[in-house]
């Protein structure tokens, strides 16, 4: 398989990185709908995120218009992907910095280890970065006798609560104050109890905490690690957008910065910039501007870092850019405004879905990075969504997330070989439906259903219980008793 | 105006007294409503759960049934958005893009109820009575996937005598899905509980919608908890007058009894 572009097409490797879980999404959902607590807090955030991007989404007078032009520019990004991405080589190198390819997770791993170790480092600062958590960078640096320290604060709490991050944005989303306070008072002794013997949930009070406990790591670390939100082509330039401004401590402060970036994360031109800074931060954190936008080229002698890396990622991405109807999942900016209007993220959050990226844009893009296979664990997140629309209503860039998943059900169906019950039944649905006759037959047949009518009595009987498959509609809903006559049965007799 | 009726199959086998509402609404308005006997399903089951290429048939039979007429009315929005959205891509996917043209032609020309009384032959007042207290759910695919805004809420804000109650977290999804509600059926209940838990707080006797679909979901979870409150479709609602030989939408009469 080849990109229409000419490019190898390689799908994310099996066994490194945390881009497929361990079970279906229907068991891992079942397991996380039993969490009340977990319901409780993400039913909450989401909502207050979500009111807080529809106030400022609605003041944006241009807001379609700026959404057209995000498609716009990443469409174009994509159609011109090799040329960029020498480009950017070429501007990055040019400025004073090291330009790295990295096929897969496990080569990305290696270069940054080795990075690290030629600075004879043992720890390293992070920025959250979604492409560091994609190919599990922390777990191969630890491997490597090398510590890696998140600063962001959601994204510190996850490790300090050996817990696995379930939001894009929010890692910490399914975690309340109370349960971060605990957290803290356990995981940072000398820090959460010494200093602060009535730390409070209030969130100042946790914040605080952090910051005193990062403050120490920033001063010591000598080697950073980032992700980056964008990168210009023809500068060079890279971009991290922040609220905290504990990234920028990091980009900052050591003398080596190492940047892991999809390779997808390109704009062609500086001025693209001002489409996305709007976009991102009012469809992400709700907020008209976000904090903190970093930027850094290259090096510059006497300021910050000194030495320079950008790894740049494929992991499945060409492959997802071989994909015709699929590859607009690589327009994504990361704003996880699909998570937070997700009823089914709502409901279930994000570990169900065993990848670093959740919701409805991980659904899509999650599958297509590790590959359709007809029988994988992420085969299962193409249906993991009742098709609502919200995702596609709110996305930035306008990515068609429910055709997507559509398109992407249908190459798992036909990558299953040999029949299914399903697809048994199917067939045969297809076939009644080109006949009217057949059909009249099919609906006939469907009155049997007039027997199983046990609840209520007389005229007003429902059908309670059904043998699987259906048994898990009647699991929770009953159906009602079928007509005695169908309509057409009906129009029929009266129109003679 | 000579109005097509595409049942739909969900209405045609299960609740015939939907499309049945449709024609009466519509015949009262002083048009005329045909049923093209030779049409099933429009296939969006199987598209929407990966049977793409079984799904191409059935779309080219939709086709093939409805292109003689000028104006094709559903009482579903979600059948009505997969004939728009979704009938072109299915025969494009499957090389047919004669079929596709066919199809986008008859997808400009089929309508969901509420838009072709309020957009196309311009009425918000039907003529209905209906002296209930009832809460409207806006369905996924009419409100995101056509966009009916609020069309329907126009026309329900005209019927006489009810008491109309606005639904907290409307715009949510109520679970069902198709398959999906099948294939996740734990995730699928559970935005259903938290539907229920809206529909009941309002204190309506009636939830009503323009998709069955969705209805026989929220009204099976009702129904199942006893919880004292019937789904009754947008069209019934409509089709109902003060006229004492008419019938009355959702009081109870025989499951399935078509007038």
């Amino acid at each position: 398989m080849t990109t229409f572009l000419g490019l190898p097409a390689v799908h994310a490797p099996a066994g490194v990185g945390h881009l497929q879980g361990s079970d279906t999404f229907p068991v891992a959902a079942r397991r996380a709908l039993a969490d009340t607590q977990l319901r409780g807090n993400i039913g909450r955030a989401t909502t207050t995120i979500r009111g807080k991007r529809a106030a400022v989404v609605a003041e944006v007078p241009d807001w379609e218009e700026l959404r057209e032009a995000g498609r716009a520019l990443k469409a174009q990004t994509m159609a011109r992907l090799p040329e960029l991405l020498e480009q950017l080589e070429e501007r990055v190198t040019a400025r004073g910095g090291v330009v790295h390819w990295a096929r897969d997770a496990a080569e990305a791993n290696a270069i940054v280890t080795r990075l690290v170790q030629a600075t004879g480092a043992d720890e390293v600062v992070k920025v959250k970065s979604m492409a560091t958590q994609e190919i599990g960078l922390n777990e191969a640096l630890e491997a490597a006798g090398i510590a890696a320290w998140e600063t962001d604060l959601a994204e510190l709490i996850v490790p300090l609560g050996h817990d696995l991050p379930s939001h894009i944005l929010v890692p910490a989303i399914h975690r309340n104050r109370a349960e971060i306070r605990e957290i803290f008072r356990r995981e940072m002794p000398g820090l959460g109890t010494e200093l602060d013997p009535d730390m409070t949930d209030d969130p100042r009070v946790l914040a605080m905490t952090a910051r005193r406990h990062l403050r120490r790591t920033f001063l010591r670390a000598r080697v950073a690690v980032s992700g980056a939100n964008f990168a210009v082509a023809e500068s060079g330039t890279l971009s991290v957008v922040e609220s905290e401004g504990n990234g920028r401590m990091c980009l900052t402060l050591p003398q080596t910065l190492i940047t892991v970036m999809g390779i997808e994360k390109l704009v062609p031109a500086w001025q693209d910039l001002e489409v996305f800074l709007q976009l991102l931060p009012r469809s992400s954190t709700g907020e008209r501007m976000n904090p903190y936008t970093s930027m850094w080229t290259g090096v510059t002698p006497g300021d910050g870092p000194q030495e320079f890396h950008l790894v740049l990622l494929d992991n499945g991405r060409t492959a997802v850019l071989a994909d015709e109807v699929g590859r607009s999942a690589l327009h994504c900016i990361r704003c996880s405004a699909c998570l937070n209007v997700c009823p089914v993220y709502e409901r279930t959050g994000g570990h169900a879905y065993g990848s670093v990226y959740p919701g409805p844009i991980g659904a899509i893009l999650s599958p297509q990075l590790t590959g359709v296979k007809g029988d994988g664990v992420n085969d299962t997140l193409p249906y993991a969504s009742s098709l609502c629309g919200a995702c596609y209503d709110v996305c930035p860039v306008k990515i068609d997330i429910p055709s997507i998943l559509v398109e992407l059900r249908a190459q798992h169906v036909e990558a299953h070989d040999g029949p299914t019950a399903e697809g048994v039944a199917m067939k045969a649905a297809a076939l009644a439906m080109t006949s009217p006759a057949r059909w009249r037959l099919a609906q006939r047949a469907s009155r049997l259903g007039r027997l199983l009518g046990r609840r209520g009595d007389g005229a007003d009987r429902r059908i309670s219980s059904l043998p699987p498959p259906l048994s898990g509609w009647t699991g929770s809903r009953d159906l009602p008793r079928p007509p005695a006559r169908t309509f057409r049965e009906q129009w029929a007799k009266d129109h003679r | 105006m000579r109005i097509a009726l595409f049942v739909t199959c969900l209405a045609d086998t299960l609740f015939p007294a939907v499309p049945r509402a449709t024609v009466t609404v519509l015949e009262r308005l002083g048009h005329e409503v045909v049923f093209p006997t030779g049409q099933t399903c429009c296939g969006q089951m199987h598209v929407n759960t990966g049977y793409q290429r079984e799904a191409l048939p059935v779309v080219r039979h939709h086709v093939d049934v409805f292109e003689p007429y000028d104006v094709v009315v559903a009482p579903s929005g979600s059948c009505v958005g997969s004939v728009r959205h979704q009938h072109a891509k299915v025969a494009r996917r499957g090389g047919d893009e004669p079929l596709a043209r066919r199809a986008e032609a008859l997808a400009a020309r089929t309508y969901e109820l509420s838009e072709l009384l309020v957009d196309v032959l311009g009425v918000e007042d039907v003529g209905a009575s209906y002296p209930h207290r009832v809460t409207y759910h806006p369905t996924c695919h009419s409100l995101r996937m056509l966009g009916v805004g609020d069309k329907p809420l126009r026309l329900l804000r005209q019927v006489r005598g009810m008491n109309l109650v606005e639904l907290p977290a409307a715009d949510s999804c109520c679970g069902f899905g198709g398959t999906f509600a099948l294939k996740n059926a734990d995730t699928s209940t559970a935005m259903l509980a938290d539907k229920m838990r809206h529909v009941v707080g309002t204190g309506a006797e009636v939830c009503t919608a323009g998709d069955s679909s969705c209805l026989m979901h929220i009204g099976g979870g009702l129904s199942r908890l006893q919880a004292g409150v019937r789904t009754v479709h947008l069209a019934e609602i409509l089709a109902s007058t003060d006229d004492p030989g008419a019938p009355a939408a959702g009081v109870s009469v025989p499951a399935g009894l078509v007038r």
